[in-house]
């Protein structure tokens, strides 16, 4: 494997023999393959008939197509309603996190002040955090304020833990603009957060986009929270209807099938538009930081 | 340091306050730092009030015998006691651990591997790209649902296939040990792929002339990984790897789903405590503790012991 680093150092893989680059590339089909078995394993399930299911894994791979497991989903409007309660909640902890992540982040990444980076390394640390470690305290308090069993009870502990994430890459981001448009906008006399408001952001919108995929994936995904605070199913966001369906369909293995295809969709679409601009959102914090 | 010893440094540091203005004014005198800490000020308070407040709240009802609903009296240690002889807990911590170091050693081993493999222009680049990012970018609650109805007994493909091959006799569901290897493997296959593409990234920060010179005075490949590759990565590796540890330590949603709320681990332990028996909300508490302090002391130890960099200033 160590060799490989050679190659790209001198000539890249052109410079290669034929056997070996015949070898890498079934190297990347394998590795293709093992990264996208489950899904395409489990949507195969998804469209198979329960006796065919039942019978076998053998039978289930040649079993006719059926779209009876996606009538039964899309039929049962607990998940419609979670869907849309993940939109809502993954939705609103997206724009407060880039609200406040990108103020926060143009100060680091630009002006300079005392305690920068115990700042950097004090909203690091969150994300680090091992989040079960508040969930009694919060239980407690959002009981006592009132929001347990609301949208906020996921929305503001989703933001606090994807505010680090938002940050931490558009500090990457801010970083990467030239400094001269925001001085030559401070010596017509604009102020920071004009010269924030009118050159950066217009600027660092594709910054802003791509972490705005990544904060809305994260807050997708969540469910440590919305398991704890949420016991009303009309709030349920997807993550926590879907791991149900093991006893709301007990042995209808391919309607859980087909609830846990229809969840990854959306994000399968977009790391597929969006892979280039992903990857570097997620480097550019680690990498550069 | 004696009394007068102090006198003298804290004149010395008045001082030197009078003089420069004092740290304060001379960061709030200056209206661009002003107006940086405004900036910062509203995402700092969030964190603080939302993250670390309740941790110091967790430490008090760890040494009291509260409830969800009511403070108790306090307990001194008691809670940590009962916590340490609860085999529940020892449980969620052997399996923890072992979870932890499985995955991260087997994730770091392939993921630089995969790293080292695709550093090079190749065709179909994107689509290897879009492969690897497909089950990082998947909710881990659904992988698990997914892999669940493979381990499926009967149904499930991998159950089957391991049993047509003599690899077990048992459904893989019915034991808490395969259990623990199957969302082991999981892990691996959900996080291998981010791993490798943040060590990929690192590998990129290499320049090429390095490894131009150490060939050109005669370093073989072993050398020249062990010598240039495995240094100039150091940090990105001791980044990448922490970051995974801590991920791997807090494990929740992987174990609750895929094994039926069966396998404990220590974030299944706080939650059962505190979220549904009501008898053990002071243990779950006194967990919640120690998983914070103990994530901490992970943390330090690669800062500390591997030298890891966390300033962010150039």
């Amino acid at each position: 494997m160590a060799s490989a680093t050679t190659t790209t150092t001198t000539k890249g893989a052109t410079g290669r023999s034929s056997r070996n680059l015949v070898l890498f590339y079934i190297f990347l089909v394998l590795f293709v393959l093992v990264s996208l078995f489950p899904l395409l394993w489990v949507f195969r399930m998804s469209i198979t008939t329960k006796s065919d299911l039942l019978a076998s894994p053998l039978v289930t791979l040649t079993a006719p197509p059926t779209s009876t497991s996606y009538n039964t989903v899309f039929g049962n409007p607990d998940f419609i309603k979670a869907l849309r309660n993940s939109v809502i909640v993954a939705g609103t902890t997206t724009v407060i996190c880039l609200f406040f992540g990108a103020i926060c982040a143009y100060a680091i990444a630009r002006l300079r002040f005392r305690f920068k980076s115990s700042i950097m390394t004090l909203i690091l640390a969150i994300s680090f955090f091992p989040a079960v470690a508040i969930i009694a305290p919060l239980f407690i308090q959002f009981t006592a304020v009132g929001i347990i069993n609301t949208y906020w009870a996921m929305i503001i502990p989703d933001t606090v833990f994807a505010l680090p994430l938002t940050i931490w890459i558009l500090v990457a981001f801010f970083k990467e603009l030239p400094r001269d448009l925001e001085e030559a906008a401070k010596v017509d006399g604009a102020t920071t957060l004009q010269a924030f408001r009118k050159v950066i952001v217009p600027l660092a919108a594709p910054g802003v986009f791509t972490t705005a995929i990544l904060t809305f994936i994260f807050a997708w995904n969540e469910f440590l929270f919305a398991n704890t605070f949420i016991f009303d199913a009309a709030h349920y966001p997807v993550t926590v209807v879907i791991p149900n369906f093991a006893t709301v369909y007990t042995i209808d293995y391919g309607s859980q099938a087909a609830g846990a295809v229809v969840v990854t969709i959306p994000l399968v679409i977009l790391v597929l538009i969006f892979q280039r601009r992903i990857v570097s959102g997620l480097t550019a914090g680690a990498v550069k930081g | 340091m004696t009394s007068s010893d102090r006198e003298s440094v804290s004149r010395v540091k008045s001082e030197e306050k009078k003089r420069r203005g004092g740290w304060f004014r001379q960061e709030f005198g200056n209206p661009e730092r002003r107006m940086a800490y405004y900036m910062v000020l509203p995402a700092l308070i969030i964190i603080v009030a939302i993250a670390f407040f309740p941790i110091a709240y967790s430490v008090l009802l760890s040494v009291t015998d509260s409830t969800i609903t009511g403070f108790g009296s306090f307990v001194g240690l008691e809670n940590y006691i009962e916590m340490f002889k609860n085999p529940d807990f020892l449980d969620g911590l052997k399996n923890t651990l072992i979870f932890t170091v499985a995955s991260v050693t087997l994730e770091f081993i392939i993921g630089l591997g995969i790293a080292l493999a695709i550093n090079r222009a190749f065709r179909g680049r994107g689509l290897v790209r879009a492969a690897v990012l497909v089950p990082w970018a998947f909710p881990t609650v659904i992988s698990a649902v997914m892999w669940r109805l493979m381990f499926q007994d009967q149904i499930g493909i991998i159950d089957e296939a391991a049993k047509a091959i003599g690899l077990i006799s048992n459904p893989i569901l019915s034991s808490n040990t395969l259990m623990l290897i199957g969302a082991t493997l999981v892990d691996v296959w959900k996080t291998t792929p981010f791993m490798a593409l943040l060590l990929l990234a690192g590998l990129q920060t290499i320049p090429g002339e390095v490894y131009e010179a150490a060939r050109v005075d005669g370093a073989n490949v072993t050398q020249r990984f062990f010598r240039i590759t495995l240094p100039l990565l150091k940090s990105t590796i001791l980044v990448a790897v922490l970051f995974r540890t801590l991920d791997a330590y807090r494990v929740y949603d992987l174990f609750w789903v895929m094994s039926g709320q069966q396998l404990e681990s220590l974030s299944t332990f706080v939650f059962k405590s505190v979220r549904i028996s009501q008898l053990l909300f002071p243990q779950g508490n006194a967990a919640a503790v120690f998983i914070f302090v103990t994530a901490f002391l992970i943390a330090l130890i690669f800062i500390k012991v591997f030298g890891m960099q966390t300033g962010t200033e150039e």
